[in-house]
């Protein structure tokens, strides 16, 4: 139906007494169509006559057009005759209503300070409570499946497991490898200065197994696995899946988020320890390249920089991190919307949420490890 | 009348899977065209393969005696611009509310200005009785609605060709009949010819005037016709039982020993 070019007759139209006659071709896309002024019944008494054998081509600009004159004459309480207009015309409008409600307003949203605060406040207090009953639901899905009885399957698990542990360690031994060498390039200028070479390998330990490995591993693992987890609790959302596995009465709690937090709970700690090696190996690699040390040397100075207990204190932090990532993410994508840009904006907020989440936390533990002189 | 679709010796697969093979039928210029058959016997697929989301494994689909498939990527673009689509889940883009899903085609495609988009947004919404859900994102309406509104979609670009997948289904008898009508008075009115998959018998009789039956068993095509010419004169016993809504004859036993 798209018209040669250049054998457009432009639409017209006007009114006569009674009749609203009209002409030329009527198509949509080739800006064939006209707004159908509010005045333009003025002049008409009883009812308005169309004609529209002049037309020549028309698609849904024509009746767009009609129908506009068809709401003005029931506006006005004019009679609309279609007498004269072919029958699919006619059929058409007869499937459009005389009258439309105007679309209401939008809400207008003003600027209310207290309102918006107060709003706020109440929503972190029931984000609150919600959390505080996903994380109920969670551990006593935990205790079933320590008992066996958990609604979760095992291969969900390990499925999750695979992806968060095995599928996350070239990521992870490329970002610690490359800590471990700055730590060493960092140390070693520094150091060279007072002729203690041998000293980086106790920095770069001591750093690695204290701080960067744990916190570098965690923001790795919140960017890969707890996007992917808010993302696809999100997806599900939308498509209803959760709401069917409410109505089937699986427990969501222990089908999707046990096995997400359980998940970065079994490999954490495991990256994190995989992790210090392969830190230290960057360290150990720049530092032979770099510095006056021999190879034995380095690693006899790495056994006797950190006690085990250091080792047992990041191991802590990284199944803390684990569950802020695991709860977050899970938590985030349950609460998505329904719609396409809400996955995506609950993969960001995930990511977001979990890596500021880690380095607070990491502040928290820094200062009890203060205190309790660790 | 000349055939504006012609599928020529067309077999589907999914791979390995072969799920339809060596379809041929026309679909005439201003027709209602309908693809029948029980469910899962295909007839998604094959609306796929018109409308170029899956290519077919052999065979070809000639769209105004141009092969489609075998037509570059942007002149199928451009043959697709004619084509309006239902999708059987509505798909609906669930970020943009339903005057928008509308709008977006006529934005994209056209040089119109936004008064006259919003005209004819509400047009086709309102042909469909939904000028009211304007403002409504997808995910806060009904299942009947989110159909309805796809269809207000697959008319944004007065297309050539509406396919429909299952447009009834989901609707009230009534809200079905009046879609009914609108699709006759679409074709009457706006010239379109109708391709559509559907379960819905009375509305198959009342507006289909041609149409194809696949098979589920023998992967293949079994009848042609009108769907009131297969429920009365069909020939295969399958197809009538299908369009009389009955369960067809128990097999014999000859056929059960079969593996
Ligand atoms: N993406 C896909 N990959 C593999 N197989 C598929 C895919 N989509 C559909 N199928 C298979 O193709 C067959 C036909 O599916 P199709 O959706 O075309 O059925 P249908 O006739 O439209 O059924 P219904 O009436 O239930 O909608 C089914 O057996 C289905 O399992
Ligand atoms: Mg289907």
């Amino acid at each position: 139906m798209k018209p040669p070019p250049g054998t457009e007759f432009p639409p017209t139209w006007h009114i006569d007494g009674d009749a609203l006659t009209l002409r030329g071709d009527w198509l949509a896309q080739a800006g064939g169509t006209a707004a159908f002024p509010d005045d333009a019944l003025a002049g008409v008494t009883r009812s308005l006559s169309l004609d529209m054998a002049g037309v020549g081509r028309w698609d849904s600009g024509l009746v767009a057009f009609l129908w506009d004159a068809k709401r003005s004459a029931a506006a006005a309480g004019i009679g609309f005759d279609t007498a004269g207009l072919p029958g699919s015309v006619r059929k058409l409008l007869g499937l459009l209503p005389d009258r439309t409600e105007p679309s209401p307003a939008a809400a207008s949203r003003g600027f209310h300070p207290l309102t918006r605060f107060g709003g706020w406040i109440i929503g972190m207090l029931a984000e609150t409570g919600i959390l505080a009953v996903l994380l109920v639901a969670v551990s006593s899905g935990g205790v079933r499946a320590a008992a066996g009885r958990a609604r979760m399957r095992g291969v969900d698990l390990l499925a999750d497991v695979r992806d968060a542990g095995p599928g996350a360690l070239i990521i992870v031994s490329v970002v610690n490898f490359l800590v471990g060498a700055i730590l060493a390039f960092v140390g070693a200028v520094q150091l060279r200065k007072f002729a203690a070479d041998m000293y980086v390998a106790d920095l770069v330990a001591i750093a690695l197994v204290r701080e960067m490995a744990a916190v570098m591993t965690a923001i790795v693992m919140a960017g890969r696995t707890g996007g992917a987890y808010a993302a696809r609790i999100a997806t599900m959302q939308g498509n209803e899946e959760i709401d069917a596995l409410t109505v089937v009465g699986i427990p969501v709690a222990d089908y999707i988020v046990l096995p997400a937090i359980l998940s970065l709970v079994f490999t954490m700690p495991l990256l994190y320890l995989y992790g210090c090696m392969v830190g230290m190996l960057g360290g150990f690699v720049v530092s032979i390249a770099m510095l006056s040390v021999t190879g034995a040397g380095y690693l006899h100075e790495t056994l006797g920089a950190v006690p085990l207990n250091q080792f047992a204190f990041g191991f802590v932090k990284s199944i803390a991190f684990a569950m802020l990532i695991g709860v977050s993410s899970c938590r985030i994508g349950l609460k998505a919307g329904r719609s396409s840009a809400d996955v995506g904006s609950a993969a960001t907020s995930a990511v977001v949420t979990g890596i500021v989440g880690v380095i607070a936390v990491d502040a928290i533990f820094a200062v009890i490890a203060q205190v309790l002189n660790l | 009348m000349t055939a504006l679709l012609s599928v020529r010796e067309v077999t589907l697969a999914f791979g390995p899977n072969t799920i339809q093979h060596d379809l041929s039928f026309d679909v005439r210029r201003g027709s209602i065209f309908a693809i029948m058959g029980g469910s899962g016997c295909g007839k998604s697929t094959m609306l796929k393969a018109m409308i170029g989301l899956l290519r077919p494994a052999t065979g070809s689909i000639l769209v105004d005696t141009e092969d489609y498939w075998a037509a570059p990527e942007a002149r199928r673009t451009a043959i697709g611009r004619r084509f309006g689509v239902l999708f059987q889940s509505g798909a609906l883009w669930s970020a943009l509310t339903v005057g928008e899903n509308v709008a977006l085609p006529l934005r994209m495609f056209t040089g119109l200005n936004d008064t006259d988009i919003r005209r004819l947004v509400r047009l086709k919404l309102g042909l469909v009785g939904m000028e009211n859900a304007v403002d409504r994102l997808p995910a806060e309406l009904s299942g009947g609605m989110r159909k309805r509104a796809g269809l207000a979609r697959a008319l944004a670009l007065d297309p050539d060709v509406l396919f429909l997948d299952e447009p009834s289904a989901g609707l009230d008898p009534i809200t079905s009949s009046r879609l009914d009508d609108l699709i006759l008075n679409l074709r009457d009115g706006l010239g379109a010819t109708i391709v559509m998959v559907s379960h819905e018998l009375p509305s198959l009789f009342a507006i289909a005037d041609d149409g194809v039956f696949l098979d589920a068993e023998t992967k293949t095509a079994i009848a042609q016709g009108s769907p009131s010419h297969l429920r009365d004169h069909g020939g295969d016993p399958r197809v009538t039982a299908f369009m009389r809504r009955e369960r067809p004859a128990p097999r014999t036993p000859a056929q059960q020993d079969r593996p």
